[in-house]
């Protein structure tokens, strides 16, 4: 892949600005996996805020298409076994951990949380690990 | 899903005590959406390009991480010394925890997740509307992994009430 440091800057900024407004204006953390964990496991009263900042998400990565944005063409030679199993993994881990890479990685790590810093040197160094031993040792994707 | 105007009575508990303000919760979500996609968040290819340190790695994600922790950094700490949020009673904070098991080991086994396909949950749930069946395959997977955590938690809680207590342990 081509480096894209602009781009990924200009994204990142709207990643952050999108969670001081959250907390400015609702007073919550844009934690992804905890408001989609919370949007089945939570009390009535908390699932509209949930339900429409996931809607908002979809709508986002809509409208960059609309407007002609870049959109990724599904994997021809990714088996659907292997998202699956990813899926669970990232359902799990981060129920088990409470957070992902905004809730840990970028809100935390924002507010210098102990558990965030640790938690996010660790889902980095795993995901390495992981990515490293699919592509070259498996051979897979 | 506002109640009839002068048809009910009831006090707006829910509104003042919980239900925080939808409008702002959408807003926020565009903007993240829109942000992961200007990043390329939402193309598993550039995230695994940025995780195969021993292939041809892309660092574009550490500027993506990097752009967001400094606008979130600057944002919390001018909006955190503020009484309370603008549109709700109080700001809900994680708890400051210790360090335990439960954190190291569900951060582990995320990433082994975010590794294997290169989704972590907001770009998999951004693409759910794109027309890749990818993220539809991903997303159900996912919220039965959550589940799956949170039933075993709770069993494992309740099959040992005798055990030390800890802070759940009363809920």
């Amino acid at each position: 892949m081509e480096f894209t440091p602009w781009s990924a800057l200009g994204g990142g900024l709207l990643i952050g600005l999108a969670a001081v407004v959250l907390l400015a204006l609702d007073g919550r953390i844009a934690g992804v996996s905890g408001i989609a964990r919370g949007l089945w496991f939570s009390g009535r009263g908390e699932r509209p805020w949930r339900l429409l900042f996931l809607l908002g998400l979809v709508a986002g990565a809509g409208i960059w298409a609309l407007a002609g944005g870049a959109v990724p063409l599904p994997r021809a030679h990714f088996p659907p076994a292997l998202l699956v199993l990813a899926g669970i993994f990232v359902g799990y881990g981060t129920s088990l951990g409470g957070g992902c890479t905004s809730g840990h990685g970028v809100c935390g790590v924002a507010r210098l949380s102990p558990r965030s810093l640790v938690a996010t040197g660790i889902f980095l160094a795993t995901a390495i690990l992981t990515t490293t031993i699919v592509r070259h040792v498996l051979h897979i994707g | 899903m506002m109640p009839a105007q002068g048809t009910d009575t009831r006090p707006p508990q829910d509104a003042r005590t919980h239900a925080g303000s939808g409008p702002a919760a959408l807003a926020a979500g565009i903007l993240f959406g829109l942000g992961l996609a200007l990043a390329q968040m939402i193309d598993p290819l550039k995230v695994l390009a940025f995780l195969d340190v021993s292939g041809r790695w892309d660092p574009s994600l550490m500027f993506v991480m990097g752009g967001a922790v400094l606008v979130a950094g600057v944002g919390f700490r001018l909006v955190l010394r503020r009484p309370r949020p603008l549109l709700d009673g109080r700001f809900r904070l994680p708890a400051e925890l210790p360090l335990d098991r439960r954190l190291m080991a569900g951060a582990a086994i995320f990433g082994v997740g975010w590794g294997l396909a290169g989704y972590c949950p907001g770009p998999a749930i951004a693409t759910l509307g794109l027309g890749n069946p990818e993220s539809w395959w991903f997303v159900p997977a996912m919220l039965v992994g959550a589940g799956l955590e949170r039933w075993q938690s709770r069993r494992a809680r309740s099959a040992a009430p005798m055990a030390p207590a800890r802070d759940t342990a009363n809920s």
